[in-house]
């Protein structure tokens, strides 16, 4: 890593960062969220808030509810309490692909594509909901219909550029190393162009280097196309590296909420990683 | 020096003929977001314009000195044209050198400007730029990561290019006094600086004049008949001497289009797609395109192994003698081998990329003849030669026809060779360098008053004239027996197995021959998969006993032909055993042309060196790797050593042919 990684360009994060109302714009706002399934609580009584063009963490020991909150973010679940504010607009139900259509994209813990299909089609498919002809068009391939996909199959192609994917664009992903389907992933993410990308867990189960190629990404990604990343991470030094703020997580509470050596060594955080004596 | 060019004598003015005679066939090709994109000569004309413009206007002048850092892409060959337009000296430099390595380089070359392909290549130089205080300006090619470096010193090659232009079409003086300061070049300047990998010692600069590049590339496209239809793909490292000649000398020369691949890891993908008609490439490449293919072919169907090996067979037995046109082969196999060539060569040809292969060319090794009769007895024109950079790559190469796997052919056009008493070749030509930058004692070590070169390789003129190199001339040495040593030659006949990557011979001053071995991962896991033989890592691979077994067998195959050839049969190996640990260059073991660095490794390995010498059966040891990023690890082992069987001398028997 070098002296470049920790400056944000031009935006002052320093000021009014514990009250959560920080002074660059909010681009999502989770107030007051409890999410149960039956009994169980998985998340109560959460509030925080992501900024646009920021890095913002959520870690947490296992269980603390942190993919559940990135699937309420996302629309997967539906929270009992509490709100969502995304670019100024507040919901309380809505669905993934709604989620999808208004700039979130997201990626998962265990890699979802589509394992049959090549790299190419993979990240395609993270464009379908951009595509505006219909079926009968794309079926006859002419017109409109040609100039769309041409216009599509660019963006792809700037994707596999951006990612160094070109030598596996026509292989099946089924085949490819764990570490090249989270780069497809990612991929098929950002060809939705999204204003907020969730990322679950990018980094697990990558060697070191894989690790630093996927960081390397995770940067360029924020800084070239501005978009705003909210990551779940177990590896603390990426977390350190990367985030701007981190949120953690504790058996569905929020323990702390700042810059990423103000969390670390907060005795609460180092007591839910660590455990305490009772 | 007379002009020998009838016109043009430095390599903008062929660029500049080019764009007049050329103009629009294609002079360059780049893959890029998944389509080939060209440039015409007077399209490129306009590109390295508008760059060497855009330099000018941030102070490059005469005799400057240019790094240029990166893989294969066009905006790095328009940057040697560029700057040799305004009479700057463009040094290429091993992209994958790490920034220590890269520092002695630029501190001894006094760069002012470094053109780099990427965000890899910045971040390297900004490690190293406190030490290199005539480091002006960093132009990089690449935008990815770099939107928020704000270095005043760093310039996006593009902006450069659209200031150039801006320039150009404010002002038309601008673009006359460009083409007279190409017209100030002359054949007997500075053109580039190389740097030699060095198995040896500190990096030299070779300095070449354009009427070393020129007049070399003139006569290679002479002798293999090149012209403005030709193409090629553009692969090999930029500051290697071959690529230089290949994608850039012979291209401007001869007017043929260069072809850069996408990235470093589609090279075969697009070298199908593009099917150059001239290629060449190291005998590993070759090595590695057919054990890849033998790889396959092993996970085939019955009936297609089947088809495969039957006409394999007959191009063995006919392919290279229909190629070298002989006559008396009979209507039969002549048919067969039609067949085949529908049915299996072309079909095989067409996924090398070798279709449209006019001329193919290994170097740099010995490529072992069962490889090398493969390729030819498939129809392609694989040829070898012989080169260095000090003689702008051309010393011998074989002719069409004149072929023969343990020779490397007759001396180049304008080419003479002299064998001295000791054994090592000499030759004299119009591409021998200048000197070395900045050291009148190598360079006066190496090259005589009257213009001959020390080769430092050991060989022999045979009886058609071609030439035959046996080893380095120094690294030729004596068991304590009296017996000749010459260690790359035992490698080279161990290194033909494809399941040994590399080999490292021991014996100089010794009482035997021993060898060290590093097992090739992709033939020998395939072996090991069909064999159902697990392993975890390829340290215990490496260790398994039935992997000594096999490499046991490799030995005793080449002491059975060390024996029958009676010079080097008392050098007949020992003792062997297999490396825990695959040679690298990141920790110095090869250099980055992937040579042996012998000094080094008998330092690195003194422990296993004594095992092999003292009858030990094994012994436990702990190796410092370095890793990519530059950090530094350990991989410790308990490596076998082996004992091998060793044959009577025939001395009756001529030396196999």
């Amino acid at each position: 890593m070098n002296a470049h990684d920790s400056k944000i360009h031009g935006m002052d994060l320093s000021s009014g960062r514990n009250d959560g109302i920080a002074q660059g714009d909010e681009l999502l706002k989770v107030e007051n969220v409890t999410l149960r399934f039956g009994g169980v609580t998985a998340i109560e009584d959460i509030s925080f808030n992501i900024l646009k063009g920021e890095v913002r963490a959520i870690i947490g020991p296992n269980g603390a509810g942190k993919t559940s909150m990135l699937n309420v973010i996302n629309g997967f679940y539906h929270p009992q309490e509490g709100s969502i504010t995304f670019r100024g607009e507040k919901r309380s139900r809505m669905r993934p692909y709604e989620a999808a259509a208004s700039g979130i994209a997201r990626t998962f813990q265990n890699v979802a594509l589509f394992t049959g299909m090549s790299t190419l089609d993979n990240i395609m498919s993270g464009r379908s909901l951009k595509m505006k002809q219909n079926f009968l068009t794309q079926m006859f391939y002419f017109g409109p219909a040609r100039n769309e996909e041409i216009e599509h199959r660019r963006r792809v192609e700037e994707i596999i550029d951006f990612l160094e994917i070109a030598h596996i664009r026509r292989q099946p992903v089924g085949k490819l190393p764990y570490g090249l389907q989270k780069r497809v992933e990612l991929g098929r993410a950002l060809a939705l162009e999204p204003d907020l990308l969730l990322l679950d867990e990018p980094m697990a189960g990558m060697n070191l280097e894989e690790k630093e190629d996927m960081s390397r990404f995770i940067i360029d990604v924020n800084r070239q196309f501005g978009t705003t990343i909210a990551l779940i991470e177990h590896d603390m030094g990426v977390v350190m590296d990367l985030a701007d703020r981190v949120v953690v997580l504790d058996y569905g509470k929020k323990i702390a909420d700042g810059e990423p050596a103000e969390v670390q060594s907060s005795q609460e955080v180092i007591d839910a990683y660590l455990g305490v004596p009772h | 020096m007379a002009n020998a060019t009838g016109g043009c004598d430095t390599f903008p003015k062929f660029l500049l003929e080019n764009a007049e005679k050329f103009g629009q066939r294609p002079a360059m090709r780049h893959k890029d977001f998944g389509i080939w994109q060209s440039w015409t000569w007077r399209e490129m004309l306009a590109e390295i314009r508008n760059l060497s413009v855009g330099l000018q206007s941030i102070g490059l002048t005469r005799d400057d000195k240019v790094a240029i850092v990166g893989g294969n892409r066009p905006v790095l060959y328009w940057s040697f044209c560029a700057v040799q337009a305004l009479g700057g000296v463009p040094i290429p430099v091993y992209a994958d050198a790490v920034a220590d390595e890269m520092v002695y380089v630029l501190q001894h070359a006094e760069v002012r400007f470094a053109v780099v392909q990427d965000q890899e290549q910045v971040d390297k130089l900004l490690s190293i730029k406190d030490q290199l205080p005539k480091l002006e300006y960093i132009i990089y090619d690449w935008q990815r990561g770099l939107g928020d470096y704000d270095e005043p010193f760093l310039h996006h090659v593009q902006a450069l290019q659209r200031d150039g232009q801006a320039l150009l079409e404010s002002d038309p003086a601008i673009g006359q006094k460009w083409l007279a300061e190409i017209d100030k070049g002359k054949g007997e300047d500075l053109s580039v600086m190389l740097y030699t990998s060095g198995t040896t010692g500190k990096p030299k600069g070779v300095m070449l004049s354009y009427d070393n590049l020129v007049i070399s590339s003139l006569n290679a496209n002479k002798f293999d008949g090149f012209d403005y239809s030709d193409e090629i793909i553009a692969y090999l490292p930029l500051a290697w001497v071959g690529d230089h000649i290949f994608s850039y000398g012979q291209s401007l020369t001869a007017g043929y289009c260069v072809c850069c691949p996408e990235s470093p890891d589609t090279v075969t993908e697009n070298r199908r797609e593009i099917a150059p008609t001239y290629f060449f490439a190291p005998p590993r490449v070759f090595e590695g395109l057919l054990t890849d293919i033998m790889v396959r072919m092993e996970d085939a169907g019955k009936l297609k192994q089947k088809m495969f090996h039957y006409f394999l067979g007959v191009a063995n037995r006919v392919g290279e003698r229909i190629l070298n046109g002989e006559k008396d082969i009979s209507l039969i196999d002549r048919l067969l081998y039609r067949i085949g060539d529908f049915l299996v060569y072309g079909p095989l040809k067409n996924r090398l990329g070798m279709t449209r292969m006019k001329v193919g060319y290994t170097a740099g090794e010995a490529i072992g003849p069962e490889i090398f009769r493969f390729y030819r007895s498939l129809g392609l024109n694989l040829k070898q030669l012989y080169g260095q950079t000090e003689a702008s790559v051309y010393i011998t190469a074989q002719p069409d026809g004149q072929i023969s796997a343990d020779t490397v052919g007759t001396p180049s056009p304008d080419v003479e060779i002299e064998i001295t008493d000791s054994g090592e070749v000499l030759y004299r030509s119009p591409g021998v360098f200048m000197g070395y930058y900045k050291n009148a004692k190598a360079t006066k070590d190496t090259k005589s008053k009257d213009g001959w070169v020390k080769t430092g390789d050991a060989g022999f003129l045979d009886a058609e004239g071609h030439l035959r190199i046996i080893d380095r001339a120094k690294d030729v040495g004596r068991l304590n027996n009296g017996s000749m040593f010459p260690p790359k030659y035992i490698e080279n006949k161990l290194k033909f197995f494809p399941n040994i990557k590399e080999a490292v011979a021991l014996g100089d001053g010794r009482d035997y021959a021993a060898v060290m071995l590093n097992i090739d991962l992709q033939p020998v896991a395939n072996w090991a998969e069909r064999n159902n033989i697990a392993y975890a890592s390829y340290q215990e691979l490496a260790n398994h006993p039935l992997v000594y077994k096999m490499m046991g067998e490799h030995v005793d195959q080449v002491n059975k032909d060390l024996a029958s050839e009676e010079r080097v049969a008392g050098a007949q190996i020992h003792r062997f055993l297999v490396l825990h640990k695959e040679l690298d260059a990141d920790d110095g073991e090869l250099t980055r042309t992937m040579k042996v660095r012998r000094s080094l490794i008998n330092e690195r390995y003194d422990d296993l060196i004594d095992a092999l010498y003292d009858g030990s059966e094994e012994k436990f040891v702990n190796t410092e790797v370095v890793f990519e990023d530059g950090r530094k690890g350990n991989i410790s082992a308990t490596v076998k050593i082996a004992d091998a069987k060793t044959y009577p001398a025939e001395s009756m028997k001529e030396a196999a042919e």
